[in-house]
């Protein structure tokens, strides 16, 4: 293991531009997913029958190689970025829908009736009862979604969309391991540092569960 | 519509012509290196992730520390990691690692979150009816935590078979060889073709799984479990 640390030095302004570039190629999906995942579990959960064939079709996504998909889309998209975005968003749909359905499905039935009781009507009993109930679940989701997204987007520089994966290609074909290492560490300190972002806000988000622990 | 019926059309014909089912370069020859990249790396992580799986999970300690680092290693940019080891040590089995690096965390996490979640009664039970430590492990535990385990490894069984693609950037062949090939050549039916092949082997191994669960899974326990 030699590790050029005097090139990393010298370029650390790109690196730190490529894991911007990153982030955004890899948040942003999840994002995306996160908005449409919202909807679309609320009517799984409305309407039972829709979600058996939900289900079935983004475990069938999961399985489509992440590079395979992005090949299928250069023909519509071309070599742009939507060409990696459509495809993640894709697969952050097969991980947070389950989780929104699961995590609305985990509110107690006492609870519901707790707030019709007091007078809320469905859509402010969703947003002001069910949806913090779910917000554990539903955070457990995005961050698998946002991690995995993160490291499937270095894959995305085989279709030239740039991000930390240009100097994980560049560094294979220099055969110069220093930038291929740096690249891959600085992609899993992203993946951590999201992670610990998702972490703090869900405690922001359900102040309530840290009450509890400390009554307790 | 129309593309997605030539695509259909491109990729059957890729598939039904007979150069592609002879010699080195052929179906047969790929499919056999991927289903075996895949298989030996998931055997390798299945033994790995049981047994650790099993040991924190039976023993409720360490359980914390050993889930974080399973989350840790879920951030290791699998493709990185492939082209690192191999660049470093230039062998199939270095490629391998990478890919069992990748199917361990699902399997460790799955198994013992499996196993904390089986009912302490049960095990109360089972422990009252004479099981020693590896009786109420076997006889208790894993059974009624094995729908679990079977979703960590199918989760890790269908990460790896499609992961397996990126073998074939530092040349060890694989489907991954025709999507890749195809690409640099910019010829679209090698990259659909090879696409088509890898989500057919994802999907056979999602039907084994699904057929393993209903042999292997206790039926009082599949009433009850939630399907997914």
């Amino acid at each position: 293991m030699d590790i050029d640390w005097g090139w990393i030095g010298d370029h650390t302004g790109t690196l730190g531009d490529h894991a911007l570039i990153h982030i955004r190629l890899a948040l942003l999906p999840v994002l995306f997913g996160l908005l449409i995942s919202l909807p679309a579990g609320l009517a799984c959960r409305r309407w039972q029958w829709l979600y058996a064939p939900v289900l079935t079709v983004s475990n069938v996504l999961y399985a489509i190689p992440s590079l395979a998909l992005f090949m299928l889309f250069i023909q519509y998209t071309g070599l742009s970025a939507s060409t990696v975005m459509i495809p993640l968003t894709l697969y952050s749909l097969s991980v947070l829908i389950p989780n929104v359905v699961d995590g609305l499905g985990a509110v107690s039935e006492p609870v519901r009736q707790a707030a019709t009781a007091m007078g809320f009507g469905t859509l402010r009993r969703l947003v002001q009862v069910e949806l913090p109930i779910a917000v554990p679940v539903v955070i457990a989701g995005v961050r698998v979604a946002a991690v995995s997204s993160i490291s499937l987007v270095a894959i995305g520089q085989l279709i030239g969309q740039g991000g930390l994966g240009y100097d994980i290609i560049r560094g294979s074909q220099l055969q110069f391991q220093t930038q291929i290492l740096a690249a891959s560490v600085l992609i899993v300190l992203l993946a951590l540092a999201t992670d610990a972002v998702l972490v703090i806000v869900q405690r922001l988000l359900t102040p309530w569960s840290r009450a509890r622990r400390r009554t307790s | 519509m129309n593309d997605v019926w030539n695509q259909i059309r491109l990729s059957w014909t890729w598939l039904t012509a007979s150069a592609q089912w002879h010699g080195d370069d052929g179906i047969p020859h790929r499919l056999l290196q991927h289903v075996i990249y895949s298989g030996v790396s998931l055997a390798c992580a299945a033994v790995i992730g049981l047994a650790l799986g099993l040991l924190v999970g039976h023993t409720g300690r360490g359980g914390f520390v050993v889930v974080s680092l399973a989350n840790l290693a879920r951030a290791i940019p699998t493709f990185g990691l492939v082209v690192y080891v191999v660049l470093v040590h230039y062998s199939i089995t270095a490629a391998l690692i990478a890919l069992v690096a990748l199917a361990v965390p699902p399997i460790l996490v799955n198994t013992y979150e499996g196993l904390r979640g089986v009912d302490a009664d049960a095990k109360d039970a089972a422990s009252g009816m004479g099981m020693t430590g590896w009786g109420v492990l076997w006889r208790a535990e894993v059974p009624m935590a094995l729908p679990l385990i079977l979703l960590g490894l199918r989760t890790s069984a269908i990460q790896v078979v499609a992961t397996a693609t990126i073998v074939a950037y530092p040349g060890f062949g694989g489907l991954g060889r025709y999507i890749i090939d195809g690409l640099a050549r910019n010829d679209y039916q090698l990259v659909v073709g090879g696409t088509v092949l890898v989500v057919l082997l994802a999907l056979i191994v999602q039907i084994v799984f699904a057929a393993l669960r209903r042999l292997v899974v206790s039926p009082g326990l599949l009433g009850t479990a939630r399907s997914s």
